[in-house]
């Protein structure tokens, strides 16, 4: 057993008192010794509707006066049900799906579902499809990461900060809207390609959102980063190791945070995430603030990785044209009889992608998003699996918030970046 | 290179090893059920490949393809320093699907063969929470298992029935209080 | 010079009262918490409406925000809350899956929180525009002016012992 390498042993049951710390007291008990006031122990239930729990989770905390003896946490009050409703849901009908998984950056997991069910068939979208994959992937993540932002601080009381990144997140939507026609829920994405070109003059208006929003976030940086009480609530707080982090599986920022330099956009380079200079911020202390500190980084990242991909993008097709898989055009379908039977057999049957069992993965807001699909060969997935990364990051919350003080829990909470459609599914 | 870990799998584990493919870049292999654990255990600790990171565990359920056994326990592997993954398939069978746990080699898989249970209803030996995880308590039966209705509700608490019908029609017609 | 005055009803005054001082509660669970954020946020501002304001203890609000989809987990936790609220209080179901489960349809889902507790206002959308709640908020501004909402109109079902006006309904 490897168990000696973990830095910290799996936490012995909930009674055991916490070093330096003397053992409980049971109820109606005193302690001689007159050093310390008795305490009891008490239970607290945090959640599952609780102001700062975005998304909905139960934690059942065993406290000693501030601290924290242990913290159960229970998820699963958003489960939904997405398996089940995706295998009874042609391929292509699961993208709205997909889009809820994450619901703040719905295109990353447009563009992971894509790329897996493409995986399957053995296929590869367009160039220009790719491209802009990446331009709205890395949008979303932009999203993602200022809506982490805009929580982290309004949870620990800076309330008008939140303000500012909803502000530059409405910019973020402006230019998804622009281009798939929904504010939040795109699907936008489609096998083999996707949905629309870009509108003509996306790329200037894009430039000019970054230039706009890049101020924001360093507007944020300035204000925020160094505030004392900022800082006193994340500096050294629920640090996890990095070998702790890999043993729960945490992937994305979190484990950057740890010091573990894994980003699947560099170690197993997708579309053309090869083709951009880009880097991969990490933390050194594995700590709230490192987590908060690589978010900010990333979307400067995520900024220059836009910049350089409508540098680099051509024109050229954006579906794939096999009529297995791709739709016919509208006038195809209303004027030929070949169109509409096409037509008719992919929106009824779906696409029927051949038999076997596929793992794919990308990185997505919080971390490696995987998709597992097992095929039959019919139009509809036998099982679609998603690996979902806070579901990870989550399994260690109650690990890390032994032995913190119950004002901890937000700032770390907050940095797992729990999403519900995502935990739970 | 990854060809390489179901080589090494084979060498070691000759028998237990029941079927490898690479399907798609996917280095997969079936393994009895009795040698999960061992298997884990040794993809874990070996240096040479370090699989230190449990990066997915699900199940799947065959029903509909008549295959037996008709689940397979699925494990995705991911060494961080060696770059390479692998996926480890259990073939368990109805009634009393069981494998041994892996929740004490990666500490995430405590959640996740609890997700296993609660959706699938398949246990893991030696467990040390063999609970419901997304669904409660009260709920019968394992939702994604093919043969349970997918809008079969099993609802823990709704509004009395005709309470709204009823309030509607008491409702004196043109009537206004103060308050 | 003669007297001015005017006269009215004093339940109107209050109920012009109440449909400005709306202190909501937001049960966020899902995706439209995303949306529900941009609305209190700079360009859509519900501040505007005099219900900007979230109350975090069901005890201090009055209108319950039910955002997203509810699962059966959730529903006792939702019931709850609503019991908690005193009365009047309103309800807006943010939302197709707050209203009927949308595409969720599924063993885990409930099928519109109207299953559980009573609703005063629906709003489709998945999520819903951020006008479109504004629009749902002017709406339940009129059904409160009207005395028209659901805990209103129970109010004037059951007896006041306090209030001779309010008798139960004559057969």
């Amino acid at each position: 057993m490897r168990d000696a390498k973990f830095a910290r042993p799996l936490p012995p049951d909930a009674d055991a008192p916490l070093p330096g710390r003397p053992a409980l007291l049971g109820h109606g008990q005193q302690r001689n010794d007159g050093q310390e006031l008795p305490t009891e122990e008490m239970v607290l239930n945090m959640g599952p509707s609780h102001p700062a729990m975005h998304g909905t989770v139960h934690l059942r905390l065993v406290l000693d006066g501030e601290k924290i003896t242990s913290a159960g946490v229970s998820v699963g009050y958003l489960h939904r049900g997405f398996e089940k409703e995706c295998e009874a849901h042609t391929w292509a009908e699961n993208f709205p799906y997909t889009d809820r998984l994450n619901y703040v950056s719905p295109m990353l997991n447009n563009v992971g579902y894509a790329l897996a069910v493409e995986k399957l068939l053995g296929v590869s979208a367009p160039a220009r499809a790719q491209w802009i994959r990446m331009i709205v992937g890395e949008l979303a993540r932009l999203s993602d990461h200022l809506t982490y932002l805009g929580a982290q601080v309004m949870e620990l009381g800076a309330f008008t900060p939140y303000f500012y990144v909803i502000k530059a997140r409405e910019w973020v939507w402006d230019l998804l809207e622009l281009v798939s026609g929904a504010r939040l829920t795109h699907a936008y994405v489609r096998i083999g390609g996707v949905a629309a070109d870009l509108p003509p003059d996306f790329a200037a208006r894009t430039r000019e959102t970054l230039e706009r929003l890049s101020a924001v976030v360093e507007e944020f940086d300035r204000l925020i980063t160094r505030n004392r009480i900022f800082m006193d609530r994340m500096q050294g707080v629920a640090v996890i190791s990095a070998d702790d982090a890999i043993s729960h599986g945490w992937t994305g920022p979190c484990l950057r945070g740890s010091g573990v330099e894994y980003d699947v956009r560099k170690a197993h380079p997708y579309l053309f995430y090869d083709r951009v200079a880009f880097e991969i911020p990490i933390g050194a202390n594995g700590d709230n603030m490192d987590r908060y500190l690589i978010r900010i980084e990333e979307t400067r990242q995520s900024c220059a990785i836009i910049r350089q991909c409508l540098q680099q993008i051509e024109p050229g097709a954006i579906q794939l044209t096999d009529p297995r898989i791709s739709l016919p055009t509208k006038a195809q379908a209303y004027n030929t009889i070949e169109g509409l039977i096409n037509h008719f057999k992919l929106v009824v049957d779906g696409i029927e992608v051949p038999a076997g069992e596929v793992y794919s993965y990308t990185e997505a807001g919080n971390g490696e998003l995987g998709f597992y699909l097992v095929a039959d060969g019919s139009g509809r997935p036998v099982k679609c699996r998603c690996r979902p990364p806070c579901f990870m990051q989550m399994t260690a919350l109650g690990h890390l918030l032994r032995g913190l003080n119950i004002a901890d829990i937000i700032p770390t909470f907050d940095t797992l970046n729990m999403i519900g459609g995502e935990c739970d599914r | 290179m990854s060809l390489d870990v179901l080589k090494q799998l084979a060498e070691q584990f000759g028998r237990a090893l029941l079927r490898t493919h690479s399907e798609r870049g996917d280095d997969t292999a079936v393994i009895e059920a009795a040698a999960i654990r061992a298997v884990c255990l040794w993809l874990r600790d070996t240096p040479e490949l370090a699989f230190d990171m449990l990066t997915d565990l699900t199940a799947v359920d065959y029903l509909e393809q008549g295959r037996r056994p008709r689940f397979e326990v699925v494990y995705h592997l991911y060494s961080l320093p060696r770059r390479h993954r692998v996926r480890l398939k259990v073939g368990v069978d109805d009634p009393a699907a069981e494998v041994d746990t892996v929740s004490d080699l990666w500490r995430n898989g405590n959640w996740l063969e609890r997700e296993v249970w609660d959706l699938y209803g398949i246990k893991f030996r030696n467990h040390p929470d063999m609970r419901r995880i997304l669904l409660y308590e009260a709920f019968e039966g394992h939702p994604l298992r093919k043969d349970y209705v997918k809008d079969r509700r099993q609802p823990l608490v709704r509004r009395p029935a005709g309470e709204i019908a009823a309030a509607l029609g008491q409702r004196p017609a043109a009537r206004r209080s103060l308050i | 010079m003669g007297l001015e005055f005017t006269t009215g009803r004093l339940a109107d005054a209050i109920n012009w009262a109440r449909k400005y001082s709306l202190f909501q509660y937001p049960f966020v669970t899902a995706c439209c918490g995303m949306e529900f954020m941009a609305l209190w946020g700079p360009r859509f501002d519900v501040a505007r409406f005099g219900a900007e304001f979230p109350r975090f203890s069901p005890r201090q609000a009055d209108l319950l925000m039910v955002v997203g989809t509810v699962t059966e987990r959730q529903a006792p936790v939702l019931k709850r809350i609503y019991e908690q609220i005193c009365e009047p209080k309103w309800v807006v179901s943010f939302g197709v899956c707050a209203s009927s489960g949308g595409f969720y349809q599924n063993y885990s889902t409930v099928p519109g929180i109207d299953h559980v507790i009573p609703v005063d206002v629906y709003i489709p959308g998945c999520p819903p525009q951020p006008e479109q709640v504004l629009d749902a908020l002017i709406m339940l501004q009129q059904r409160i002016q009207d005395g028209r909402g659901w805990s209103q109109r129970q109010q004037q079902l059951e007896p006041s012992p306090r209030d001779p006006h309010t008798r139960p309904p004559q057969p």
